[in-house]
């Protein structure tokens, strides 16, 4: 028999204590992997949000709190920038393009946004990628909408179907643009950003479900869809735009010329690098969740010594009697090293099935609250090498039970303690 | 070919002014002055506890080494060997029965007795012809011990058979020595006798030098020789 299944059926035998060990291993081997899963997945999806925007520009607020509302969907705007000022800003000379957006209304949980043309021009995301439609078209008409990618999938909406705008963030029945339903038209390819959770429509079709609303209720007067078209659909304020520019170097001095804008407070951010402070403001609290992960598995593996010190004393008995046959005081080293190599081994493999597992079922709430998709790959050489590290860190830590066991059988001897 | 350090000689074992004392101590637990056993010889170690029983066995075994003086095991003086060859010596050459828990838990009956194959190829060679398995077997079975008991855990075996079985698993493979410390202690006088008749048995049939320690005075009748312990000379 050889020493792996003398160490295996040993090891079966206690496997009561054994088995929680394993347990307690592979919670901290799941808490360590998945704090690092997520850290890489939202720092990717974070910095791939936006891409190729100099200059995003909204109501004077702080640069987090705008970029969260422009570009993550999150919170909201404390003021608008009026039309009037956004076309002043889109008609400088170092101004390429414009992207004007709306921000207000949502539909079933997701954000309804308005925008033009210009967003499906020029919008790009992770390297420099262009929106690309996976069905349909662009919207053309007042009353067209085009869908993100979740959003179709997850209300299970096709082309031509009909959507109802709600007034708001909150979906209330009393505050429905149900008189003025917008047309699906188009449904986006997956982008893995917020704007797979984004109801698109035109600006024109904000001015319009707003015809008849004042103050945040619906007016007495009601207007119908096709009377709404003969208003003047021009807004007269929008949320926020984003901005590309001839040429990059003049970055700083536009941005300059927007905050020191006479006619209305503005603040102009550079997105990339208020990411890059957005995030290393969240990367704080994220190394101390991985470093705290990190103290969870010492505990595990200290858990670990603890069993294998404790069952010692009740291997007394069996350490003797494998000495009687004739193994080396080595050969009982390497029965505890053995065996903790197969509870780290077994707790590391169930730590990784419960990692998947977990990913599996958070996977979509994850990305509904957070709008981070985590997907599921392999494991990647930073996780493979955590699991390297638990490996041979529980093999050096079973050096301690093993040393002691080596010294008690070169003393004991044949003797058994009972 | 001679071992190294091997004399012309057919004792199977010889003591020579063995001393040992612990470090630190004032006094030898051990002094034996001569003792020598020839091959299929039987000597009775009587001593009571705290004598020094149990550190002769691990002398014997080669787990220890002596203050002074010298062990040779078949010609082979166990000073001159390596604690790593020592343990490989006691699994290729002696056979050791405890008091009692003599069988390890989680293995059945078989493969408690072939355990002892598992540290010695000498013994796996002994056996090629028949298999460790087979010949673990027909010793069980030569102990009264039926097929039935063979695959069955060792917890459900009386004391008696356990003791039995940790016969077979000191005998299989034919040890030139059997060392019994109390093996008869745990057991009832009727047990005990059948026990002992078995083990006479089997031990002649091999050939098999046998060194029994026990405190029971009783049993030095049976035996050819017999040796008292006096313990730490105070």
């Amino acid at each position: 028999m050889s020493l792996v299944r003398l160490a295996l059926k040993s090891a079966r035998f206690r496997s009561t204590s054994l088995v929680l060990t394993v347990f307690g291993l592979a919670i901290s081997v799941t808490l360590l992997l998945g704090v690092d899963k997520i850290r890489t997945e939202t720092r990717a999806s974070f910095f791939n949000t936006v891409s190729e925007t100099d200059l995003i520009v909204g109501a004077r607020s702080s640069p987090t709190n705008l970029l969260l509302y422009s570009v993550f969907r999150i919170g909201n705007a404390t003021n608008n920038v009026t039309w009037d000022t956004y076309e002043e800003i889109a008609a400088m000379d170092e101004v390429a393009w414009t992207i004007p957006i709306s921000l207000g209304d949502s539909h079933r949980g997701f954000r309804v946004m308005g925008t033009t043309d210009d967003y499906f021009e020029h919008y790009r995301y992770g390297n420099k990628r262009a929106l690309a439609l996976d069905e349909g078209e662009r919207f053309d008409g007042v009353y067209d909408t085009v869908l993100g990618a979740d959003v179709a999938r997850e209300l299970g909406y096709e082309v031509d179907d009909e959507i109802i705008v709600a007034h708001g963030l909150v979906s209330a029945a009393f505050a429905e643009h149900d008189d003025k339903p917008f047309t699906v038209v188009g449904i986006l390819e997956k982008t893995g950003t917020p704007v797979d959770r984004t109801v698109h429509v035109t600006l024109a079709g904000i001015e319009a479900i707003h015809v008849d609303f004042r103050d945040g209720g619906r007016s007495q007067l009601t207007v119908d869809a096709e009377q709404a078209l003969k208003f003047d659909l021009t807004p007269t304020q929008i949320t926020a735009l984003m901005v590309g520019l001839e040429n990059r170097a003049q970055t700083f001095q536009v941005q300059r010329r927007i905050n020191e804008y006479e006619s209305e407070p503005m603040s102009a951010i550079l997105p990339g690098a208020t990411l890059a402070d957005f995030w290393r403001t969240i990367s704080t609290i994220e190394q101390v969740v991985f470093v705290i992960s990190g103290f969870v598995l010492v505990a595990g593996l200290l858990g670990m010594l603890t069993t294998i010190l404790s069952t010692l004393n009740e291997r007394r008995r069996e350490i003797a009697v494998l000495r009687a046959v004739g193994a080396r005081a080595s050969h009982v080293v390497l029965l505890i090293v053995l065996e903790t190599l197969l509870v780290v081994t077994a707790g590391c493999a169930l730590g990784v099935a419960m990692l998947y597992g977990l990913l599996t079922l958070a996977r979509p709430i994850i990305l509904d609250r957070f709008g981070i998709d985590v997907p599921i790959t392999g494991l990647d050489p930073t996780q493979l090498s955590i699991l390297g590290g638990v490996i041979v860190g529980a093999v050096v830590v079973a050096l301690i039970p093993g040393f002691i066991a080596y010294r008690r059988s070169i003393q004991d001897g044949l003797a058994l303690k009972v | 070919m001679p071992s190294p350090g091997a004399v012309a000689t057919d004792a199977v074992v010889r003591l020579d002014n063995v001393r040992f004392r612990w470090p630190g101590q004032q006094t030898d637990i051990i002094a034996l002055d001569e003792l020598t056993l020839e091959a299929g010889e039987h000597l009775f170690v009587r001593g009571a506890s705290g004598s020094g029983k149990t550190t002769l066995l691990n002398l014997l075994a080669g787990i220890h080494t002596p203050s002074a003086g010298e062990i040779r095991l078949l010609g082979t003086d166990l000073a001159t060997l390596s604690a790593g060859k020592r343990d490989q010596f006691r699994a290729d050459h002696i056979g050791v029965v405890f008091q009692q828990f003599n069988l390890l838990p989680y293995l059945s009956t078989v493969e408690n007795v072939t355990l002892s194959c598992a540290f010695s190829a000498r013994k796996r060679r002994a056996m090629a012809s028949t298999g460790v398995g087979d010949t673990a077997r027909d010793l069980l079975r030569s102990l009264n011990l039926d097929d039935d008991l063979h695959r069955a855990p060792v917890n459900k075996l009386s004391v008696g058979q356990q003791q039995r079985v940790a016969v077979a698993r000191a005998l299989i493979g034919g040890p030139e020595i059997l060392i019994a410390d109390e093996p008869t202690s745990a057991l009832d006088a009727d047990n005990r006798d059948r026990f002992l008749e078995l083990l006479f048995r089997e031990v002649e049939a091999q050939g098999c030098t046998l060194i029994f320690v026990s405190h029971d005075p009783e049993l030095a009748g049976r035996f050819q020789r017999s040796i008292e312990l006096s313990g730490a000379e105070q």
